[in-house]
């Protein structure tokens, strides 16, 4: 007896492959295989030999080369091993894990916090496992790609509002039936175009309509608010959020995820979130580096200053360069620039690329409607000089890139 | 009284504009397959469709709406559940 042929499952990423050959085979170099093959500081590798300028990274606080945060991950390793083998709810838990949680609720004033392993797993997790069947997530259309995933997981019904539409969400809540659970997941920032969600209007209407609301603010934690919890915080809506979902990949320099929350019935979610239970802890060495990191960026003023006016030097000098921005004013830390076609941004990319400038090459479906972005993330780190070498080499790359500016009003 | 020929109408409308392929749109005529629609422009065109009708359809059905004729019968049946 012969075996039937094997039918490849890869054939239908078949048009997928067509499509990156054919960008690269115009010369450019691969936006998704870039390697860094020396990391100097926050702001600086080496890429292909070049020193490179690193505007896409999300290390908003410039943390990962702190001193104290390194000091604290080498004596973790030395005290606590490599890695820990385990679950959090077997033997993953370890006196460095407790202490991030303590940090966590130190830093959001919250009675419980409960950290993952990544961000994609702590949005996967916390979605999944609050609403269940015959519940409803209602999400925002932008909503990262763990929360859409966290709701493929979950046996709800999933209902989409347009973008930072209050309108769209009322009319969608009130289709749904009054005695039914229902969450609303909204994001502080929206990592694609760097734009703020106006979260009392979004919150108010969720509440009115009965639904608990979880809010991500992996790219607001550090330096929205008071104390850098996020664009909650600054907007004053923390009392009617129920959950927070963050990461550590982002301002705290390293990688996980957690939320944090003042449900009385919080901890239980251990025991029945998946994303949570059936996979390792993170190494000792990268919660004490996360621990360390969380506890000083609560009182780091000056840091939170410095990024803002890096941020608005970029946003500023772009803008009056002629290119055009996602977003009118800096909103966040993210800076993104609109392009008109594939082929234009994946030039683009590449010749800033050649010149020493690395930013995300962002196109659908990670993008809203059809865009294609430049996308490029600030770091308190930057300095002024860093920032002016960026303009200049992004008008120089444009008019190698024959992309057209556009006269500033 | 909406019956399914005048949804199916009203779809055939709704998604046009969405047709950037040209493709000859009927009953058996697929999203994905046959127009090559990403995820993001079916999530848009439900939404739109939501609205017409003041029904909700739950992202978690739209695996089961492959072709235009399975989203006229989903459709119809909202509306007539809704009465």
């Amino acid at each position: 007896m012969t075996n039937p042929p094997v039918l490849d499952l890869l054939a239908k990423y078949d048009p997928l492959i067509a499509e990156h050959a054919g960008l690269l085979s115009t010369g450019i170099r691969d936006p998704f295989g870039i390697v860094m093959e020396k990391v100097l500081s926050p702001t600086e590798a080496i890429i292909k030999g070049r020193h490179t300028i690193l505007l896409g990274t999300y290390n908003y606080m410039g943390m990962t080369f702190d001193a104290d945060v390194i000091e604290a991950g080498r004596q973790a390793l030395t005290d606590f091993g490599a890695g820990t083998t385990g679950s959090r709810v077997l033997n993953g838990t370890y006196q460095t894990h407790a202490a991030c949680e303590e940090a966590l609720k130190d830093f959001y004033g919250m009675s419980h916090a409960m950290v993952f392993s990544t961000g994609y797993q702590a949005n996967l997790g916390m979605v999944s496992t609050l609403a269940g069947k015959g519940d409803f997530i209602i999400l925002d259309a932008d909503s990262h790609a763990s929360i859409y995933d966290g709701c493929k997981m979950s046996n709800a019904d999933i209902v989409r509002f347009r973008h930072n539409d209050v309108a769209d969400l009322e009319k969608r809540l009130k289709r749904l039936p009054p005695e039914a659970g229902k969450l609303v997941v909204l994001e502080g920032v929206y990592s694609m175009l760097g734009d703020v969600a106006p979260l009392p209007e979004l919150v108010a209407v969720a509440k009115a309509h009965g639904a608990m609301v979880l809010v991500d603010e992996a790219h607001g934690m550090g330096f929205f608010g008071e104390h850098g919890r996020g664009v909650y915080e600054e907007q004053g809506v923390a009392d009617d959020v129920d959950f927070v979902v963050g990461t550590f990949s982002k301002s705290v320099g390293t990688v996980g995820g957690f939320c944090v929350s003042n449900h009385p019935k919080f901890e239980i979610l251990r025991l029945v979130c998946r994303p949570y239970t059936f996979t390792a802890s993170l190494p000792p060495a990268v919660i004490a580096c996360s621990t360390t990191s969380i506890r000083k960026l609560m009182t780091a003023h000056d840091k939170r200053a410095r990024l803002w006016e890096a941020t608005r030097r970029l946003h500023g000098g772009l803008k009056a360069r002629g290119f055009r921005l996602a977003t009118d004013t800096p909103e966040s830390a993210i800076v993104s620039v609109l392009m008109p076609d594939q082929e234009t941004t994946a030039l683009m990319w590449s010749t800033l690329i050649e010149l020493g400038v690395y930013v995300n090459m962002s196109r659908p479906p990670a993008t809203p409607a059809g865009v294609f972005l430049l996308r490029c993330s600030i770091c308190a780190l930057h300095s002024d000089e860093q920032i002016d070498i960026v303009l200049a080499k992004f008008e120089q790359a444009a008019q190698m890139a024959q992309l057209a500016l556009h006269e500033h009003a | 009284m909406t019956d399914r020929a005048t949804v199916y109408a009203r779809i055939i409308e709704l998604i046009e504009p969405l047709n950037t392929k040209k493709v000859a749109l009927t009953e058996a005529t697929s999203f994905a397959g046959d127009m090559e629609m990403d995820s993001l422009t079916v999530m848009d065109l439900v939404a739109s469709m939501e609205d017409e009708w003041d029904i909700m359809i739950p992202l978690n059905l739209l695996p089961d709406l492959e072709t235009i004729g399975q989203v006229a019968d989903a459709v119809a049946g909202l509306v007539a559940k809704k009465g």
